[in-house]
């Protein structure tokens, strides 16, 4: 034990020693680890297949990222960004109603268990929420039969009939797959904007009040500006989630791929690592710029 | 905010629109549970019938007998056990790191204790398997296990550091004064103070690894990991209802160590 | 309870307890401390006293082992503390915020330092229930410090402290944190405590009137440096600077033509409140007193004593404090808008080397 003594003595002489000590192994499994791997795929991506060969050619050059560019991959991206955006504004929207009342009317355990109420499916097991929604859009599911009660049948074989967002079915067709991605993310929209609204001072509504706004004014002038930090961060959430997904997709889209699915396949059978690895960069240079803006915003001060 | 809670003021009604709003939110959210426990009890073999045609509870004993279900759920409970354990021993290290002194790069540092989780799963993932493949280390339930680390880490580094930051510093000082050196420290005062931050950030981990399935997907190779097998069965309507008690019994297990989770750590949220 | 062995307080043979010669501590930009060197006299009660960020809270830190100089030495007993961590110093602290571990019992709290250094259980039962005797407060010991009182807690501080008896006991504003009553009770115990136990007590305030109180010698701090070191009745009557004659107590400058028409020359000079005088308007000057004739501004009434401020003919505006003796709040109070002389004996006005 007096060994251990004088080596915390040591340390204690030397700090800086001690703190390269205990930074080591976290920095060694990240920095080297992750940093590493996302270097190494960075790499890749300059590297590219060869169609002939099917061998993968470690030379440095564009030549995948003119692949990227072809009109079937640029439609890809395209689709998912789209399907990105729509999420986020969806969950906004939801997330909003609840949020507010959260933050200013309801009582300190009311709020506590709509927290509760909102935490819980978020950590309930993602792949399982997904689940879910192929069950409740089956054909033959909970919704149709919903929809046939209350004689909605028509509209229900209206919207499958639209081309780009219908199908042969809800749960295999983009607006299933929507509204799968709304329901899995929410509560990741939801949190951000509650503890911005949270923060903000009930005086300085009072304030608005006592200057002769009324209280859509002071919603729009007031409240708004001030929950756009968390609604930033929440929609970093929501739109990073949404463009690297592949499970959502996959278990309730159709045939029209989205970059997850994209990478997945692409790096599987395919082989085309490089491909897949340009793929990648997409969503990462979208939410760089995203999170660029996001701190213009201060939403960071949110999280 | 504590002044509003201790002020005695009349909280105003909400207008009847917003807790419509708010209720439909809810049921949104939470009534998709309800609807799959329904069917772990319908006859119907493909299960998405609704009405249901009639009522068992065969599928629970189905779902028990069947080898692979097992297997998974070992798989994943093994996975979970590893990460999180080394999760707590780096996360608490990092943490300690960056709260106990100033030094170069320690903004780099919290930005990448970030990354893993503000990266898209699937970067996170096809990175990963790319340097696998490139040092050439085949797919085990090591791989799977390294890719879970990495997330992990930072749910415990992000509750081991805020309960720090809640932590005097003169518990250290004033252990020190009375003659206890580094490590009689930390086991004496430091690890009591930071006990219910570990285990939260350990559940929460275990939680996050136990359901993950977009980097598992690329960072294992035969290995089925439960949320694995899970997705495996999506696209095959054969004995769904056992998909379907295997689903509730992901989410229980998942929801109670959060559920204890967010208990733990309800002082340090600031209530 | 058997006293801890040491020389009775104010003075001893053999090394100064603590001793400091022209330590610095630098932050970067700021410099906490400024070249200090002090020497705190073995069994002596002495305290740091100073506005805050004058440097004594660091300075203590430094005694304590937190922190390290950048520049100078630090002797304790004679022997050099550099590179000593805190836990082998023979030096102990009570924290301002106190710093009971919340997790452990009253007891346990107390038995820390024995117990780290590995006293066996009944002696170590023993003292504790000693050093809680010694604070008065016997029989908490299974309660947890959450259940405690502000008061409770400090004099818990004090007993896990002083278990491990120290040859010095280091207090960071211990009274800080207790409304005024219990404050001036503690302030007696404390010094008598000291008294009984005979141990070095370096205690750090902002509060004159505590170190006045408390205090065999004080040092008085200001950016960083010693102003003055000297016994309370040394600092109080003999200020060596306007700074200390200021922070200790309140005190009236005079400087130039005001001074020169009152005291007969303008050499800058300062004044104790209370040893100024109100007489009537009329009166000639009492001998070898300074003063004039002036005009009451303001009237505070404080029931013991009731504070005047006077404008004076001479330019100048000067507090007086009068004892409310043989003055009731109503006279008092009517004095406002008064003519009136003030007046002090000249060997009250004591010279200074710098203006305020």
């Amino acid at each position: 034990m007096s060994s251990l003594r004088s080596l915390s003595t040591f340390l204690h002489r030397r700090p800086r020693l001690a703190l390269g000590l205990l930074l080591l192994p976290p920095v060694l499994w990240l920095g080297v680890v992750y940093l590493g791997s996302l270097g190494a795929l960075l790499l890749q991506s300059f590297f590219h297949l060869d169609g002939f060969t099917g061998q993968v050619v470690r030379r440095l050059g564009l030549a995948t990222y003119r692949d990227l560019l072809a009109p079937a991959h640029l439609d890809i991206a395209r689709r998912t960004v789209a399907m990105a955006a729509l999420v986020t504004l969806t969950a906004i929207l939801l997330a909003f109603p609840l949020a507010y009342y959260a933050a200013r009317y309801a009582s300190p355990r009311a709020r506590a268990l709509l927290t509760l109420a909102v935490v819980m499916p978020l950590w309930s097991s993602y792949l399982v929420r997904v689940y879910f929604w192929k069950l409740i859009l089956a054909r033959e599911g909970i919704l149709a039969w919903a929809f046939a009660r209350l004689g909605l049948s028509g509209v229900l074989e209206g919207l499958l009939a639209l081309p780009g967002i219908g199908g042969p079915s809800l749960s295999v067709s983009p607006i299933g797959t929507y509204l799968a991605f709304v329901y899995v993310w929410l509560p990741y929209m939801i949190l951000p904007i509650q503890a911005a609204l949270e923060r903000i001072p009930p005086s300085l509504l009072e304030a608005s009040a006592d200057l002769g706004a009324r209280p859509g004014a002071t919603f729009r002038r007031v409240v708004l500006p001030l929950a756009l930090p968390g609604v930033a961060a929440g929609s970093i959430f929501t739109f990073s989630l949404t463009l690297g997904d592949f499970v959502v997709p996959g278990a309730l889209g159709d045939s029209s791929l989205y970059i997850g699915q994209a990478v997945l396949a692409y790096q599987g059978t395919a082989g085309n690592v490089p491909l897949a690895a340009a793929f990648t960069v997409i969503p990462m240079a979208v939410m760089a710029l995203y999170l660029w803006g996001a701190k213009r915003l201060g939403a960071f001060d949110a999280l | 905010m504590p002044s509003e809670a201790t002020r005695p003021r009349d909280r105003p009604r909400a207008p009847l629109a917003l807790e419509l709003a708010v209720g439909a939110v809810l049921v949104f959210l939470h009534a998709p549970f309800a609807v799959i426990l329904l069917y772990c009890f319908t006859t119907e073999d493909a299960s998405f019938r609704f009405p249901p045609p009639g009522l068992t509870l065969d599928w629970f004993a189905v779902a028990w007998g069947r080898e692979d279900v097992w297997a998974a759920l070992g798989l994943s409970l093994r996975v979970a056990a590893a990460a999180t354990v080394l999760a707590l021993v780096l996360g608490t290290l990092a943490a300690a790191a960056v709260h106990r002194s100033r030094f170069f790069g320690r903004e780099a540092l919290s930005l990448l204790l970030v990354l893993p989780i503000a990266l898209p799963g699937i970067v996170s993932g096809i990175a990963l398997r790319s340097a696998l493949g490139l040092l050439e280390v085949p797919f085990s339930p090591l791989t799977i296990v390294i890719g879970h680390t990495t997330f992990c880490v930072v749910v415990v580094y992000n509750n081991v550091l805020a309960r720090l930051r809640r932590t005097a510093r003169s518990q250290v000082e004033a252990s020190m004064d009375l003659g206890a050196a580094g490590p009689e420290t930390f086991r004496f005062v430091v690890l009591p103070h930071l006990a219910t931050a570990l285990l939260a950030g350990g559940m929460l981990a275990f939680a996050l690894s136990f359901d993950e399935i977009i980097v598992t997907t690329f960072t294992s190779g035969q290995q089925e990991t439960l949320p694995i097998w899970i997705f495996n069965q999506l696209t095959r309507p054969r004995q769904r209802p056992v998909t379907n008690v295997v689903a509730v019994f992901v989410v229980l297990a998942t929801s109670l160590p959060v559920l204890l989770a967010h208990r733990l750590t309800r002082e340090d949220a600031g209530r | 309870m058997t006293p801890i062995p040491g020389p009775a307080s104010g003075g001893g043979n053999g090394p100064p307890a603590v001793r400091l010669v022209g330590v610095s501590r630098t932050f970067g930009e700021v410099r906490a401390l400024d070249g200090v060197s002090l020497e705190i006299r073995d069994g002596e009660f002495f305290s740091l006293l100073g506005p805050s960020g004058s440097g004594k809270t660091t300075c203590l830190r430094l005694v304590a082992g937190f922190d390290r100089p950048t520049a100078g030495t630090i002797e304790l007993h004679g022997v050099s503390a550099a590179g000593l961590p805190p836990y082998d110093r023979d030096v102990n602290t009570v924290f301002q915020d106190y710093a009971l571990f919340p997790h452990m019992s009253v007891a346990e709290n107390v038995a820390y330092g024995l117990r780290v250094r590995k006293v066996p259980r009944d002696e170590r039962a023993r003292r504790v229930r000693e050093a809680l005797d010694l604070v008065r407060l016997p029989g908490v010991g299974d309660r947890r410090p959450a259940a405690l009182s502000g008061g409770q807690r400090q004099r818990v501080a004090l007993a896990r402290a002083l278990v491990n008896h120290p040859r010095v006991l280091l207090l960071d504003e211990p009274l800080g944190a207790l409304d005024l009553k219990l404050r001036q009770e503690m302030q007696v115990e404390l010094k008598a405590l000291q008294r009984r136990v005979g141990i070095t007590f370096v205690h750090v305030t902002h509060d004159q009137e505590e170190a006045l109180a408390m205090s065999d010698r004080l040092a008085v701090f200001r950016d960083g440096r010693v102003e003055q070191v000297g016994s309370p009745a040394e600092v109080y009557e003999e200020p060596a600077s306007a700074f200390v004659a200021d922070f200790v107590g309140t005190s009236n400058f005079l400087a130039g033509e005001a001074a020169a028409a009152l005291t007969g020359s303008p050499a800058p000079i300062t004044v104790r409140p209370e040893k100024l005088r109100l007489l009537e308007a009329g009166a000639s000057l009492p001998g070898d007193s300074c003063g004039g004739p002036g005009t009451v501004s303001d009237v505070v009434y404080l029931g013991v004593l009731t504070r005047y401020r006077v404008e004076m003919d001479a330019g100048a505006a000067l507090a007086v404090v009068e004892q409310n003796r043989d003055t009731t709040s109503a006279e008092a109070l009517s004095a406002r808008g008064r003519r009136v002389l003030v007046a002090w004996p000249r060997v009250h006005g004591r010279p200074l080397r710098e203006g305020p």
